[in-house]
């Protein structure tokens, strides 16, 4: 594998591949010295040019821990601010010497324009709204380690919140739909985008209603300036239908799951403390994400040069 | 080698680790995935019948993160890597299908410092294929098989069998 | 000195004949066979054209020379057989004043390869707060008028200019564009804008403005003009506005008539235009109204970009593609059209729509302008971007085999274009 942009360009079989190898990752990060020397002399890039805490610390902590070289770009302190374009930006740190880019940017499709200009691997670590595929690797590794079983097949996986903004969304759908899983969308229609019939989920406007047949209830942040753009009538009418309470809580299976991306907007989606739910993932899934950003680095780096 | 020759000679190597160990306190054997991990857990089994009064731990070790080949050939991962107990202190025995370049074994040495200082470290393979890019020797051996560098070898418990440009061997 | 066209077939207005074409200065003097002139061009094979009137092209003189010169979009336009170009007013500073349309003629005549006839603003700085000069504009000899770029947004506003437009008998050429619906749009609203994420362009944004002048014009009596219908409901809209003996009239991109939305997967904004290049049906239905004369012309929007602009993210990059030497190519090879259709669609329809008749778009008889394009409509060829006139080369084409060649333009009598290659 070149790259990692999208779900879909991973595939079923490199999920599994991921998947797989996220595992001895894990092992690896159980020891009192989590380190091996896999990548040495490979050089990691991360190209943030959006806001990130955690993604950006876990591809940095992944890149280190298999003893790759990192290097971080940051926007603020950049040439990009003295009216660097993109391309001129790429192409100078690939002189440098470079054998991936994370990537994350505000727009859409800027990992495809950015592997025109350099012959590094690209991991995209968020599109505007389009992928966000080590998210989803982590989730889907979550959710596997949760049940005990790699096979989702018949899982009811529902998916409430701003669906139609959602990097994570996305790619969780293609991936968990390729895992097997039965996809809920649950949002009001606003926040739902338009034609989306060959997309493989059920779209429902009633949470309440799914709740009972849910095995993992997945909650996505509502950033508040969907409000200021007016999708979503007011705060308190989306909590009310579309916030996770104890009410629902004690609505849902013992059996099920509730994950979060982070970060969560409290009194928003999140109106109980995370801690308060029996079955949350929410720790394991940033728990995971070293694990899986390893795997990731690993897979795109050791087959570098046959590629 | 056929399937019965293959546990003859598992059988022999479980005699010479109790022989040349002077029996198995503190000895932890440590499969290599993903070749080795079954021949581990066969030679546990033999050792425990030999010696039933010491259950000797057996474990698997993925050395693909220490290789030295990285990105020069094609990577399949293991499972991971599960050491069951503390092995400072241990005799570990490595065990392995097939010893060929010897870069595998380097990297199991590499990665067996992230679990501990063993005391000391034995080579098991059952299969020598020569080749060697190293400097690294077995101390137990079920057969010793020249082979070309074309040559495929593959190792189960139904027998050894060597695929050449020229046919099938066992 | 004359020229003798010789060996090709005269596309006139109501069929194909094989006939010479004798060029006296600036003058058609003879259509015949066997005559005989002082220079021969070779047009065995080839069809003659009236040259064609492109409807539609941003030539970003002033304001963006880096781009795009009245000079090199000339050159361009000669090259796919143009000799007349309305030229967008969307430049810095905007079409808005005599000054500026008067400095727009002037570069075009020092180039001297086609006509160049400017468009004006129908508002101020295309801002849509107020009216631009319209009756001075016109006086000035424009006669179309357009903020192509954006739509005029304001119904008030656009009544006024319609009242104008009327009294003045000039046309109101509308981006159709309601741009509440495409804030941050960068292509049309479908399944793939959703798979990417992507805020969409809908089909109702164009078709709204389309029905609301298609009234306006009703109301008033203006003649109005679509600039690059892309739906299959604006089409149908027109279809119906012109069933009912309105004054309107349509064209339609080259891109719009070959290129789907699902181009756009692949990020590159290459393929990023406004309209938004739209679905499969849409594409079946505006080929459909532009054979049955729904659609009058095709324009290319020709709308050349730095490659630096172009190599933005798509959100943020400019939309537009290069079109004026790739057009009859891009049409011909999405679809089949007589030499006299082409000639309707090409030349002799934007010709009328843009009140420029008594040079452009004429019937190749004896007395008219020698404006002329000699093409060979079944030779193939392959778009090489080291070989476009335009200074910018932000064509979606690149590599592809087109079919139709522009072998010789002759503006004004003099040839601009021979063999395929520009003589100035």
């Amino acid at each position: 594998m070149k790259h990692l942009r999208s779900i879909s360009e991973l595939g079923a079989d490199g999920l599994s591949r991921i998947l797989k190898l996220t595992e001895s990752m894990a092992e690896i990060n159980t020891r009192s010295v989590p380190k091996v020397p896999a990548l040495r002399g490979k050089t990691v890039v991360s190209l943030f040019f959006e806001d990130s805490t955690r993604t950006r610390l876990s591809f940095e902590t992944a890149a280190k821990r298999l003893s790759a070289e990192t290097m971080n770009f940051s926007v603020s302190t950049s040439s990009v601010n003295k009216g660097e374009s993109l391309r001129d930006t790429i192409e100078t740190i690939t002189d440098m010497g470079v054998d991936a880019f994370v990537v994350r940017h505000k727009s859409v499709g800027v990992p495809w324009q950015i592997s025109q200009w350099t012959n590094a691997s690209i991991v995209n670590a968020g599109d505007g709204a389009h992928q966000h595929p080590t998210q989803a690797l982590v989730d889907c590794y979550t959710v596997r380690e949760a049940l005990g079983k790699e096979d989702l097949s018949g899982l009811n996986l529902t998916i409430v919140g701003d669906i139609k903004h959602s990097r994570v969304a996305r790619s969780n759908i293609q991936a968990f739909g390729m895992l097997g899983a039965n996809i809920t969308l649950v949002a009001p229609p606003t926040l739902l985008p338009l034609h989306i019939e060959h997309w493989p989920v059920k779209v429902s406007n009633d949470l309440d209603a799914v709740l009972a047949s849910t095995d993992v209830l997945y909650m996505l942040r509502l950033q508040s300036e969907r409000m200021a753009q007016g999708l979503v009538p007011s705060l308190h009418e989306y909590s009310t239908r579309y916030g996770l309470d104890e009410k629902r809580v004690a609505a849902l299976q013992a059996s099920a799951v509730v994950m979060h991306p982070g970060p969560m907007n409290r009194g928003v989606e999140m109106l109980i403390d995370p801690s308060d739910i029996p079955n949350s993932l929410i720790h394991r899934q940033v728990t995971n994400g070293v694990s899986v950003r390893m795997a990731v680095l690993f897979d795109l780096l050791s087959a570098e040069e046959l590629s | 080698m056929s399937g019965p020759d293959v546990t003859r000679a598992i059988s022999r190597i479980a005699h010479e680790i109790v022989e040349r160990n002077h029996g198995v306190d503190h000895v932890v054997l440590v499969g290599l995935q993903r070749g080795g991990t079954w021949i581990a857990e066969a030679l546990g089994e033999r050792i425990s019948a030999i010696e039933p009064n010491f259950a000797v731990p057996v474990g698997s070790l993925d050395p693909t993160m220490y290789r030295d080949d990285i990105g020069l050939r094609p990577v399949v991962a293991g499972s991971a890597s599960h050491i069951p107990c503390d092995i400072t202190g241990a005799t570990v025995v490595l065990i392995d299908d097939v010893l060929y370049t010897g870069r595998t074994v380097r990297a199991a040495l590499e990665g067996l410092n992230n679990f501990g200082r063993p005391r000391a470290v034995q080579l098991a393979v059952l299969v020598d294929r020569g080749h060697r890019e190293l400097p690294i020797r077995p101390d137990y051996v079920g057969k010793n098989m020249p082979t070309q560098t074309t040559d495929e070898v593959d190792v189960s418990a139904d027998g050894v069998i060597v695929t050449s440009a020229s046919g099938v061997s066992s | 000195m004359t020229i003798a066209m010789k060996g090709g077939s005269v596309v006139g207005l109501r069929g194909v004949v094989k006939a010479d074409v004798l060029i006296d200065n600036d003058k058609i003097v003879k259509v015949g066979n066997n005559l005989k002139g002082d220079v021969t061009l070779d047009a065995t094979g080839c069809h003659i054209f009236p040259g064609f009137v492109d409807l539609h092209a941003h030539l970003r003189e002033p304001g963006r020379e880096d781009t795009e010169t009245i000079e090199t979009a000339s050159r361009a336009g000669a090259k796919g057989g143009y000799t007349a170009l309305i030229a967008m007013p969307n430049t810095n500073p905007a079409h808005d004043s005599v000054t500026v349309i008067e400095f727009v003629r002037e570069q075009a005549r020092k180039a001297g390869l086609l006509d160049v006839f400017p468009s004006g603003c129908i508002t101020m700085g295309r801002q849509g707060g107020a009216l631009a000069p319209l009756a001075e504009l016109c006086a000035a000899g424009v006669r179309i008028f357009t903020d192509d770029g954006s739509g005029v947004q304001d119904p008030v506003l656009m009544g006024r200019a319609m009242q104008y437009a009327k009294t003045l008998g000039v046309t109101m050429a509308q981006h159709c564009e309601v741009s509440a619906l495409t804030q941050g749009a960068v292509m049309n609203e479908c399944g793939c804008s959703s798979d990417m994420g992507v805020p969409g362009w809908p089909a109702i944004a164009e078709e709204m403005m389309v029905q609301r002048d298609i009234e306006m014009s009703r109301a008033t009596g203006a003649s109005v003009h679509f600039l690059h219908l892309s739906t299959a409901r604006s089409v149908e809209l027109v279809r119906v506005a012109k069933s009912e003996g309105l004054n309107v009239t349509a064209e339609v991109t080259p891109h719009h008539l070959s290129l789907t939305q699902e181009l756009l997967t692949t990020f590159d904004p290459i393929y990023k235009v406004n309209p938004p290049l739209r679905s499969m049906n849409d594409i079946h239905a505006l080929k459909a109204g532009l054979l049955d004369g729904t659609i009058d012309a095709v324009a290319t929007d020709h709308a050349p970009h730095a490659r630096r602009d172009k190599e933005l993210s798509l959100d943020q990059a400019p939309p537009g593609m290069i079109g004026l030497e790739t057009a009859l190519g891009v049409v011909l090879s999405a679809m089949d059209l007589d030499p006299v259709q082409i000639a309707a669609v090409m030349s002799r329809n934007p010709a009328r729509i843009a009140q420029i008749t008594d040079n452009h778009g004429c019937n190749i008889e004896m007395g008219d302008t020698a404006n002329l394009c000699v093409v060979d409509l079944d030779a193939m060829w392959q778009v090489n971007p080291a070989k476009l006139a335009s200074k910018s080369k932000n064509t979606p084409f690149v590599g592809r085999q087109l079919r139709g060649i522009v072998r010789s333009t002759m503006y004004r009598g003099q040839i601009t274009v021979q063999d395929g290659e520009a003589q100035k």
